[in-house]
């Protein structure tokens, strides 16, 4: 819902990136690192929001388009020995063809359907995961500890699993992935995949072919969300099915609601909310998934538009 | 098909819609049985008949929002009878919906920037980066035509009813359509909205060919040169108004004789 807004919108966006930026000077080095990882995983819900809110898509695959880029990146640290940028370059390749493969042959469904055959595909992708764990190490995955040469920067040499190294590369991934979101969704092509969501009969009587417009949507949201994959592989030296399993494709949804489907800002604040609200809670209780069940009953019932939604409906209309 | 003799045209160019035993069933319902049609440039057509005469899946075969179980649609004489929806509009096959349909949640000057740019869009990576002023311009150009400028920055949904319709119009506008096909247009309209849209109607009509579903007597004999009479799926009746009044079938279908 683009309203104009002129210059505040990106001033917003760059006044929330630049806190982000400058709270690792503030930040006790546990939160440091939580926060790093909040920001690696809100790139993902980002790429998840355009689908879902922007596009009217409900996935329940995306796991698969994060485990791609994990996968790819890590595959190639662990057996040819590429360097981070050359493995970050393989898993934005693999996430592209994954998800325009996956985009041509699921588009063709819509609605509930779509999200069982993405789920389908997500579910095989999974158990091909651990049918081949001679590659890939099955559920238990495999460890790039130590196999990663530090990047070199000029003189510099900065090693990834360095805590502020970490902490940047995060920023700079969520950084890209906000843009790239903020700018697509305010472009032309951006208000013809509100258009898609509002009414899609209507769409196509405008002259628009909506299924291209869907595939592109999809395609950038896995990339995306694969490029998220790639990041979390580097920075956290770990690759595992478990993030190709369902549950992974159900956090961006829960993120995404949370935080508010069809706004730029949501996915990271429900990232936030809910990766504080299970760390908290998990210190108190071992069902603290309990406790995010009725975060988000609570969410729905107060603010069925999400946090950032609420805000948009209430006070800043403006807010894409 | 009694009266269905074609207008006289200028020779050697084609009807700029025609049909060739188009035809449509809805499980054993045919609502449109080996229909022949024709329309010719520059014409404001008229189609009426009762409830249920298979009038707007006509118009829906013709813009491709319904696909035929049998038949042709040419368009200037080509074929596009497998041509998606989507490239009719394109081309110019511009169609407005009995029910309005505009995006409620986004504004009046959004939903008219939709149809827009997809005059200035090539392809959908086009979309990502184009002249935002020149598509502002055309925008503002439509809605001051229609008479909707001063409501650009309301959200759709909140207009009356009346403006809704005429967003819908300025929607098609926005589309440049060689021809227009308006689906019940001053459905729920007061009799002062009607006279107005009547006007632009006119208007529109020195640009695009219209061919108009309506019940509105009145407007019908207003506007249209031609009329086309429809009843259980076949054109029963075409000709002028005159001839039309006069036709003993559609005294019969009106009157229930």
């Amino acid at each position: 819902m683009r309203r104009g807004g002129g210059r505040r919108v990106p001033a917003v966006h760059l006044g929330i990136l630049l806190l982000l930026l400058a709270l690792q000077f503030v930040l006790p080095p546990f939160h440091h690192g939580m926060v790093a990882r909040i920001m690696v995983l809100a790139a993902y819900a980002t790429g998840y929001n355009l689908l879902l809110g922007y596009t009217g898509l409900m996935s329940l695959g995306h796991a698969m388009f994060f485990a791609t880029g994990m996968y790819a990146t890590g595959l190639a640290v662990y057996y040819l020995n590429v360097g981070a940028v050359g493995a970050l370059l393989i898993g934005l390749v693999a996430s592209v063809a994954q998800s325009t493969v996956i985009g041509l042959v699921t588009l063709r469904t819509s609605g509930v359907a779509f999200l069982i055959t993405t789920m389908m595909f997500a579910q095989a992708f999974y158990l091909s995961i651990l049918h081949f764990n001679r590659f890939t190490g099955g559920d238990q995955g495999f460890i790039l500890t130590g196999r990663l040469e530090p990047l070199s920067l000029g003189s510099l040499t900065l090693a990834v699993s360095a805590p502020a190294v970490k902490y940047n590369i995060a920023f700079a991934t969520l950084a890209v992935c906000l843009l790239v979101n903020l700018w697509l969704v305010r472009s032309p092509a951006g208000r013809v995949l509100i258009a898609v969501r509002d009414n899609q009969e209507r769409t196509r009587m405008l002259g628009y072919n909506t299924f291209k417009y869907k595939l592109l949507a999809l395609i950038v949201s896995g990339t995306l969300s694969g490029a998220a994959g790639s990041v979390y592989a580097l920075l956290f030296s770990y690759v595992g099915a478990t993030f190709a399993s369902v549950l992974y494709s159900i956090y961006p949804i829960l993120w995404t609601l949370l935080g508010g489907a069809g706004t730029t800002l949501g996915p990271l604040v429900g990232v936030s909310l809910m990766t504080y609200i299970v760390d908290i809670t998990s210190g108190f209780t071992s069902s603290y998934m309990l406790v995010v069940g009725l975060a988000l009953v609570l969410i729905i019932m107060k603010a069925p538009a999400g946090v950032v939604g609420g805000i948009r409906e209430r006070w800043l209309k403006w807010l894409p | 098909m009694s009266g269905a003799n074609p207008t006289p045209r200028p020779a050697g160019e084609p009807p700029l819609v025609q049909t060739v035993g188009l035809k449509k069933t809805f499980g054993g319902l045919e609502a449109v049985r080996s229909v022949d049609f024709s329309l010719d440039r520059g014409e404001i057509r008229a189609i009426i008949g009762p409830n249920g005469a298979g009038k707007t899946t006509l118009v829906g075969m013709i813009s491709g929002r319904i696909g035929p179980t049998g038949g042709v649609v040419l368009f200037g004489g080509r074929d596009i009878t497998r041509v998606p929806a989507h490239d009719r509009a394109a081309m110019g096959i511009v169609y407005t919906f009995q029910i309005t349909s505009i995006y409620r949640n986004l504004t009046v000057f959004e939903n008219v920037a939709l149809a827009a740019q997809r005059r200035l869009a090539r392809g959908v990576l086009s979309g990502l980066s184009m002249n935002q002023a020149i598509l502002a311009r055309r925008v503002d150009a439509v809605l001051t035509h229609v008479g909707l400028r001063d409501s650009r920055g309301l959200t759709a949904g909140s207009l009356p009813h009346g403006h809704q319709r005429l967003l819908e119009v300025a929607m098609a506008l926005a589309l440049e359509p060689a021809v227009l096909i308006m689906d019940e247009p001053t459905q729920g309209l007061s009799p002062e909205e009607i006279a107005g849209l009547a006007a632009l109607i006119r208007t529109i009509s020195r640009s695009a060919t219209i061919l108009l579903i309506e019940h509105n007597m009145r407007v019908v004999l207003e506007l249209s040169r031609r009329i086309t009479v429809m009843d259980r799926g076949t054109i029963i009746a075409e000709g002028t108004p005159q001839e039309i009044e006069a036709d003993p079938d559609v005294q019969r279908v009106y009157l229930g004789g």
